[in-house]
């Protein structure tokens, strides 16, 4: 009874949060502090369903839509994927729950899903009051501009006077102000409901310049017919490192989450492909490899998972890298740099603790 | 004196310019000063959309194309629209039992005749069958009786908003009148519960039931037992329609003059009698052009679904515009679904256009 009831407050913490304001990531701080807790073992719930429940988006460029086969696909699609072929050794395993910004938390809270990979901010009060668990960071986002070039301006310091069209109530809207309080520069705010409109709206010249966050940025130049006549500026003015994420409180359950994402990455550190994983499972000199790929040692046991845990993750699409190319890479309609999602050792910032 | 009256002289033909195709345009758009700017000035206006859009639409348009790298021309990019058009009516349903699907659809129109004409030979007949097609259709589109199991999560497209909204359209028009009676009853605990019933649904956006169908529900359900979304979906319409449906039923009650259900009582009618032969097909004749409007409403606010995470026309149509090969083709996309939209609700209208007509007719 008590783990109903606690439940119950969950969803209602998470309605309360979505009900009251249109823009999560700012106010959630204003609810009182209680946590939404996991009832524990949702890898044998999981297990016992034999389907792996996973949030993503409703669509998004790049993230989750669908193929011409009617197939979900997408960045964020992936990672479902390959957590449901570590689990249950089956990628295609899975049951998609499309959901919208304000319908998430509570899905996650009420365990209508297990996991959450909906390019969503990790931001502390997520974290904390709505009682999360983000278990990484899988695209590292950020708020940046488009202009024209005939502007003439090369930075976005140099928007002095300009109109911005912009989308109301986001985050975009306050990080906005901030960056130009801070470089004492005026604009004129264009404020606008949806990308759609606002991507219309910049074409039709009402505003200068357009700003969202750099792979939705991405997403609504690869649509511009004259795409050489507008130019994304170098400044990226706010953090968005967006996760997948666990209910709180089911410590084995965001491990095994937290440790398919890093495989996927380490994987890429390692030049772990799709391609080469079946010549590498013959054994390796590497023994970071040997152990991710559960030829030596025994990571899979440590998760309650069979030995070849990473090695379905790895083949469901790929490691990170893979993964980015196929749905968002230079070569994709898209057409995003790794940038700060490249790893480590290549100028990003992307780095998995070690598999040992 | 006779004769002359017989020689009547035959009427001359009105003056040509009261008459014919000007005579209609000099009464009807230039009857007045302000009526002709009012009459050029539209039909500047016309002028001025109706060649974009025809161009935009068809003469500069181009409907082949594997993606929108495809379309090199100004118009409209109707590729991806004959690409996916099996998405857009059937969702995520599997491609090789979608047969069923378009026979659920075709049976549709003989279950409807009766609703329609009454002068068909077999009308008996039909009547049953129309009875029984909730239950074919349902075997049909989710599988048993020798057919492959089809999960309703892969309901989607046109076809979900067909099966919520025609679901909701026929629950609820039974549930309002029922409502309606109650409302009005003497009864104080009946009263009570459909005021509060009617209110409560009322006073809330669909949205919000729709939220509460799918997160709230489920735990306040026993674990095992698990109700399916797309039914929670038609139960929670049909209540909120019911309740829009009381009201306007309610409506058509009062304007019924006492008298009426005095003389009911006179004739030694009973309550249900009395409103079966008496009350209700005269209030229900009043109230169609609201019970028609609060379909229509209904049908449109299926598309609400999505914040549940169903597909419906439009949802899939968004889910379908993200992907990065068919990006920025939204515009394409409304104008698709509203036709699909339009098409419906106009025969809605039409049909209850028609309705009043015949009951009219009756009523002489």
């Amino acid at each position: 009874m008590k783990r109903f009831s606690i439940k119950i407050a969950a969803v209602a913490l998470s309605l309360g949060v979505v009900a009251c304001d249109e823009t999560p990531k700012e106010k959630e701080s204003k609810v009182a502090p209680t946590s939404s807790v996991a009832s524990g073992g949702t890898l044998d719930d999981v297990k016992k369903r034999g389907v792996l429940q996973c949030g993503i988006n409703t669509g998004l460029a790049g993230f989750a839509y669908t193929d011409d086969a009617g197939k979900w696909a997408g960045f964020d699609v992936a990672y479902c994927r390959a957590l449901a072929a570590a689990v249950l050794g089956d990628p295609d395993k899975v049951k998609y729950v499309n959901l919208t910004g304000k319908n998430r938390f509570p899905a996650l809270a009420s365990g209508e899903i297990d996991v959450l990979s909906r390019n969503t901010t990790w931001t502390f009060s997520r974290d904390v009051k709505l009682g999360f668990t983000f278990i990484g960071v899988s695209y590292y986002d950020g708020q940046g501009f488009i202009g024209r070039k005939k502007l003439g301006v090369k930075s976005a310091k140099e928007l002095d006077g300009a109109s911005i069209c912009i989308q109301t109530g986001t985050t975009t809207e306050l990080n906005l102000a901030d960056f130009f309080r801070v470089n004492k520069i005026k604009y004129e705010p264009v404020p606008i409901e949806t990308n759609e409109e606002a991507r219309k709206a910049y074409l039709a010249e009402r505003c200068d310049v357009y700003t969202t966050d750099a792979s939705g940025l991405a997403a609504t130049k690869s649509t511009f017919s004259d795409a050489d006549k507008h130019m994304v500026f170098p400044e990226i003015i706010s953090k968005e490192p967006l996760g997948p994420l666990v209910r709180q409180g089911d410590d084995a359950w965001a491990d095994i989450a937290r440790w398919t994402l890093n495989a996927l990455i380490n994987a890429e550190e390692y030049g772990v492909t799709s391609a080469n994983i079946d010549q590498m499972l013959k054994g390796t000199k590497n023994p970071e490899i040997n152990r991710m790929l559960g030829t030596e040692g025994s990571l899979g046991e440590m998760l309650g998972l069979p030995k070849d845990w990473a090695v379905k993750a790895l083949k469901a699409g790929g490691n990170y890298g893979e993964i980015f190319d196929r749905y968002l890479g230079e070569k994709t309609p898209l057409g995003l740099s790794r940038g700060l999602n490249a790893l480590w050792k290549n100028g990003g910032i992307l780095y998995a603790p070690p598999m040992r | 004196m006779m004769a002359a009256v017989d020689n009547y002289k035959k009427s001359r033909p009105p003056p040509a310019a009261s008459a014919g195709v000007i005579g209609w345009c000099r009464q009807n758009l230039f009857s007045s000063f302000s009526n002709t700017i009012l009459t050029l000035v539209s039909f500047y206006l016309l002028a001025l959309a109706i060649p974009a859009f025809l161009d935009w639409a068809f003469f500069s348009s181009q409907i082949s194309g594997n993606t929108r790298f495809d379309c090199k021309v100004e118009g409209a990019c109707w590729a991806w629209v004959d690409q996916r058009f099996g998405q857009f009516l059937f969702g995520f349903y599997p491609e090789g039992e979608r047969w069923r699907v378009i026979l659920a659809f075709v049976l549709l129109f003989p279950a409807l005749i009766p609703w329609v004409t009454q002068d068909l030979p077999g009308q008996r007949y039909l009547r049953w069958f129309s009875v029984a097609y909730p239950a074919i259709a349902t075997i049909l589109l989710a599988g048993g009786l020798g057919l492959r199991e089809v999960p309703t999560d892969k309901f989607g497209g046109f076809m979900l908003n067909l099966i919520v909204g025609l679901s909701g359209i026929v629950l609820s028009l039974p549930v309002g009148i029922l409502l309606a009676l109650g409302r009005q009853s003497k009864l104080p605990l009946i009263r009570w519960l459909s005021i509060g019933f009617i209110e409560a649904i009322r006073g809330v956006p669909l949205i919000t039931l729709l939220f509460v169908s799918n997160i709230l529900l489920p735990i306040f359900l026993p674990p095992d037992m698990t109700l399916d979304s797309i039914i929670r979906v038609i139960i929670m319409v049909t209540a909120f329609a019911s309740a829009y449906m009381a009201e306007v039923i309610r409506g058509g009650l009062q304007a019924i003059p006492s008298g009426q259900i005095e003389a009911a009582h006179a004739m030694g009618l009973n309550y249900w009698k009395s409103m079966r032969l008496i009350v209700l097909p005269q209030a229900l004749r009043i109230s169609i052009p609201g019970i028609v409007n609060t379909f229509i409403g209904l049908f449109k606010d299926t598309t609400l679904v999505i914040v549940i995470g169903l597909f419906d026309i439009l949802g899939i149509a968004n889910a379908m515009v993200s992907n990065p090969d068919w990006l920025g083709l939204s515009t394409e996309t409304y104008v698709f679904v509203a036709v699909f939209f339009f098409a419906v609700c106009f025969s809605m209208s039409r049909y209850s256009m028609w309705l009043e007509r015949r009951l009219g007719k009756q009523r002489h």
